[in-house]
Parts: structure tokens; C-alpha cells; sequence
């Protein structure tokens, strides 16, 4: 990486590994959130209804529309 | 490097794709989105295409909201959820996919991605403008949609695990290659299997292909910003600290 390096530039970079125990509690968190933020943008309303109505549904249409879900 | 640092740099990519996602999907989509509509109902669109409908029962929110802040909310929203999602994915692989340095880790997880994600459920079921698709599929289409995202994914993931774990016995090449192989084959397997969508009706098809293809390049501009932004930070993030071992190694060395 670094141009001043004095080492074989053959020998691999150290990359460091991130332990799997302390990614766990994130991507669990974080992958429901994304899970539910995907979900009301994609499916709610129209297909499945969290909360009763079209609110959602409709302000985000033409979102929903062009990123690919499916709509009518 | 740690779960953190990617996290914040995985919702700041996503926030830059989400606005590229929606400066795109507005610039090229909605004209299409515009043109369906006009044809679907003579101009006014309230979203209950079949005259009145269940729909109407609801809150109606005009046209100009729609394009606009609507458009910018769902981007936004899908770009820094899947930000997160990358970076996290990319975090867990960092260091396990053979010599892969960070960001050439994050570079490919961006890229099948995109694959497995988008463009592969998209050749299945490509996106539809308003007016074509029947209200009382929606649940189904919903369902087999996900449905095969979730082959895809999974067939994605399982076959990255494969070639990672091939590479050991017979190199890089060929654990890629047949990795691929099993990808593809999974998945036109998978695509057989799932039910076909077609409601396309007398829709006009070049209008369909006009919207279908700015949706794609909605998609490609999502994932392709999302990748390269969060490549250039995670790169930024391990020379940095690469800099800083080498510099704390020939301090000690004086």
C-alpha cells in the first residue's frame, strides 16, 4: 500500500479480519432495520398492511414503481 | 477497521446513492411514469386505476408529491438501507474471500449485489409501470417477487461461500467459474419453476420498454454509486491505518 514500504512488494497485505461475535449484534440490529425500512417501501400497503390505509403506499408510489417492486 | 467504521461509511454511500437514486429516477423514469399514467386514466392520477376502487378510501397524495418528495423519500430510504446491509455484509467477509484487500471485498459483495438483488429478480419479474398489473394480483405477484429474490440471494450467497471454500482445492479460477456455473444453473432451474407474470395487455410496448429500462438504470445507479463511494471509503479507511501500523512499526524500529 505505502510507496516507501522496504518489504518485497510480492508479500501480501495484512488484512484484518473483523470477528464474526462482534459483527453479530450489528448486522442483527441493522439487517431488521434495513429488513423493515425495504419492507414499507416495497411491499406495505397494497400487497400487506401494517398500518391500515394507503398513506405509505401512495407517497412513495413511483419510487416503488421504478426501483422494480411490484405494484398496480 | 471494525463494525462500526464500516456501518457509518456503509449510511453515508447509501445516503449519496439514494440521492443519485433519485436524481436519476427522476430525470429518466418519471417522464415514463408520466406518459402511464396519462394513458392509463387521461391525466388525473389518483392510483385507483379502475375508476373508484378501494384506494380511494385513503389518503390521496397528488401527482407533483409523488415525483417529487415521495420519489426522494423511497429512495433515500432504500439507498441507506441497503448501504447498511453492504457494509455490514462487507464487514463479516473482510479478510475471508482469499487475498481480497477491504475494499475489492466490498467492490464485489456491491457487485452481486446487484446481481443477485437486482438484476437477476428483474429479468424474472421486470418492473411495471402504473396501469399495467392487476390490483387483485398484487398480493401473488408480491409474493412470487420475493420469493425469488430470496432464491436468488441465497443461491448467491451459498455459491460465494463455495467458491471461497473451492479455492483452496482447485484455484481461484476455477472455484470462481464453477461458482458462477452453479449461480446460473440454480437460477434458470429457479426461474422455470416460478409462476410467469404477464398483465401486460395492450400496453404500449415501447412505452413498456422505455419505462423498464429507466427503471434498470434506477437500479444500476443505486447499487453502482453505493459500491463505488463505499469502495473509495473502506480503501481510504484501510490505507490510513496501514499508514498508521507502518508508521508505529519504524518508530519502534528507531
Amino acid at each position: 500500500m505505502s510507496q516507501s514500504t522496504t518489504a518485497p512488494a510480492t508479500t501480501a497485505v495484512e488484512v484484518p479480519t473483523i470477528p464474526l461475535g462482534e459483527l453479530a449484534p450489528w448486522a442483527l440490529f441493522f439487517g431488521l432495520l434495513g429488513a423493515l425500512v425495504l419492507f414499507f417501501i416495497s411491499a406495505d400497503q397494497g400487497a400487506v398492511s401494517l398500518p391500515a390505509g394507503t398513506a405509505i403506499h401512495e407517497w412513495v408510489h413511483d419510487g416503488r414503481h421504478l426501483l422494480g417492486y411490484p405494484c398496480h | 477497521m471494525n463494525a462500526r467504521a464500516f456501518l457509518i461509511r456503509g449510511l453515508l454511500a447509501g445516503l449519496v446513492a439514494g440521492l443519485a437514486t433519485f436524481f436519476v429516477a427522476h430525470q429518466v423514469g418519471e417522464p415514463h411514469v408520466e406518459a402511464a399514467i396519462a394513458l392509463e386514466d387521461g391525466g388525473e392520477h389518483t392510483h385507483s386505476h379502475d375508476g373508484a376502487h378501494s384506494h380511494d378510501d385513503g389518503v390521496q397524495i397528488s401527482r407533483d408529491t409523488q415525483r417529487t418528495w415521495g420519489l426522494l423519500t423511497g429512495s433515500l430510504a432504500v439507498g441507506v438501507a441497503l448501504g447498511g446491509i453492504v457494509a455490514l455484509v462487507s464487514a463479516s467477509l473482510v479478510g475471508r474471500i482469499g487475498r481480497l484487500l477491504p475494499g475489492q471485498t466490498v467492490a464485489l459483495v456491491s457487485l452481486l449485489g446487484f446481481v443477485s438483488v437486482a438484476l437477476v429478480p428483474f429479468l424474472k419479474y421486470p418492473a411495471t409501470p402504473p396501469g399495467v398489473g392487476s390490483g387483485d394480483t398484487i398480493g401473488d405477484r408480491t409474493a412470487l417477487y420475493f420469493g425469488f429474490l430470496a432464491v436468488s440471494v441465497l443461491a448467491a450467497a451459498v455459491t460465494t461461500y463455495a467458491a471461497v471454500r473451492l479455492r483452496d482445492r482447485i484455484g481461484t479460477y476455477g472455484g470462481t467459474v464453477a461458482a458462477v456455473a452453479g449461480y446460473v444453473v440454480v437460477m434458470v432451474v429457479a426461474g422455470h419453476l416460478f409462476g410467469t407474470v404477464n398483465e401486460v395487455r395492450d400496453f404500449p410496448a415501447d412505452l413498456l420498454w422505455y419505462f423498464r429500462r429507466a427503471s434498470l438504470i434506477t437500479l444500476a445507479t443505486t447499487w453502482g454509486v453505493l459500491g463505488v463511494v463505499l469502495t473509495g471509503l473502506v480503501s481510504r479507511l484501510f490505507r490510513q491505518q496501514t499508514a498508521e501500523i507502518e508508521r508505529r512499526a519504524l518508530a519502534a524500529s528507531l
